[in-house]
């Protein structure tokens, strides 16, 4: 049996889903059985490949590249799993949502800085309006609430998967968690 | 014999999800069903307060009525054929819950309630996993001018149930809603800055029935603070018994 393809990304969170993950432990070497890696911060490959079994979100979607990233990603995966409170409610970074960007821009690089105030305009991207719920920007199949959802919750989830189920998540993990 | 015929006619039989069921006539469905054991979602009311009806999370089906209704508020009736748990109530319920959600700025995770929250808790019981409807993300002001208390407007639910205690129970009515419809909200006095409030007594119990975490002790970090409310139900009790 061919292995199944997991992806994981990293938008606009604090990367606390990706400890939780990690922190499956010893579960993660039964899981290496089943499942390849094919992308993800914690391994090399730098591009996202063309398809995809199952790709872990983390985060809101922020920024100009968060949206292109996510487009991209949906595209080439089968099931897209919100993973955490802010890839499915936007969580933190959506704190900054009842303000304008401008607002947010000026509090955290000239009000708040003592050295060369000055907005970024390059390299950084650009922030979009709000901060937003992935299901607000792509089709989401499975929702993950939690902020991290547990080590036990993620384990679930793939399990099920695996056993060709659909994780029902309503009494497994909660916002905030 | 008379007393035990005025027993009986005080005392109706219904059924609850199809179970029977007995209740006294100046009891609410709601009552009914929890001493049954029966869960009816709620907010909004909390034992030892009067009724508001505000919140709709306990509505339920009553046959032969088109409407539902709120059962915190709905009194039981002789040959009542109540429903608690079917689909549409099931969808109404996490519509309702989402409606809460995307209308206020919840964040559970730097929230000081986290884990002790009724919000956050019976969004989980009643499964809803994201939010459909489009957030609002509105502007809220939040009020830390009491020396030990303070109001974060961003997690309020307008339940009012601290409105209802400060003014049921202290007898002080500081708390209460200004505005309408999405401009709603709960203010001090006449709208004065809550440490500027003159009605105030500083006794807290808005704070400990306080559901969510708008309302809560300065000082406490994320998942800090725990809300005490036992003494509610009490506190009524003894003063019924003494102005009987
Ligand atoms: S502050 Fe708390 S108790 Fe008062 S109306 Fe808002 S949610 Fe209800
Ligand atoms: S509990 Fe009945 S309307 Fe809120």
């Amino acid at each position: 049996m061919s292995k199944v393809r997991l992806a994981t990304v990293w938008l606009d969170g604090c990367s606390g889903c990706h400890m939780s993950f990690l922190d499956m432990d010893e579960r993660l070497v039964e899981l290496a059985e089943q499942v390849e890696v094919v992308y993800s911060p914690l391994v090399d490959p730098k591009r996202f490949p063309e398809s995809v079994d199952v790709t872990l979100v983390e985060g809101a979607v922020s920024s100009v590249e968060d949206m292109e990233k996510i487009r991209h990603i949906r595209a080439r995966t089968k099931i897209l799993i919100a993973l955490g409170d802010c890839a499915v409610t936007a969580n933190v970074p959506a704190m900054r949502n009842p303000y304008s960007v401008d607002d947010v821009m000026r509090r955290a690089y000239n009000e708040n800085a003592t050295l060369q105030p000055q907005t970024p305009n390059q390299v950084v991207p650009a922030l979009l309006a709000k901060a937003r719920p992935v299901h607000t920007v792509v089709k989401v199949d499975v929702y993950v609430p939690g902020c991290p959802p547990s080590a036990d919750t993620i384990y679930y989830v793939l399990t099920e998967l695996l056993q060709g189920r659909t994780p029902d998540l309503t009494d497994k993990s909660r916002f905030g968690a | 014999m008379k007393d035990r015929q005025q027993v009986l006619s005080r005392t109706k039989t219904l059924k609850i999800d199809g179970h029977d069921v007995s209740g006294r006539e100046d009891e609410t469905i709601l009552d009914v069903a929890r001493e049954n054991g029966i869960f009816i979602p709620t907010l909004c009311q909390l034992d030892g307060l009067s009724a508001h009806g505000g919140c709709r999370l306990c509505l339920v089906e009553v046959k032969g009525s088109s409407k539902l209704l709120p059962a915190c508020v709905t009194h039981v009736a002789e040959g009542m054929e109540v429903v608690t748990n079917s689909e549409r109530l099931i969808e109404y319920r996490r519509m309702i819950m989402e409606l809460i959600f995307s209308e206020g700025n919840h964040v559970c995770a730097v929230c000081v309630v986290n884990g002790h929250c009724e919000l956050q808790s019976l969004a989980q019981r009643i499964g809803m996993t994201h939010v459909t409807v489009p957030y609002l993300y509105p502007r809220r002001v939040v009020d830390a001018s009491h020396e030990r208390y303070a109001l974060d407007r961003n997690r309020c639910i307008l339940c009012t149930r601290c409105v209802r205690v400060c003014d049921e129970i202290e007898g002080a009515h500081t708390w209460d809603v200004s505005g309408r419809g999405i401009e709603a909200r709960i203010v001090t006095d006449l709208n004065q800055p809550w440490g500027q409030s003159e009605t105030c007594t500083s006794c807290g119990k808005c704070v400990n029935v306080c559901p969510t975490g708008a309302l809560f002790e300065k000082g406490k970090a994320v998942a800090e603070m725990s809300k005490k409310r036992a003494f509610l139900p009490y506190l009524t009790l003894m003063r019924e018994k003494r102005s009987k």
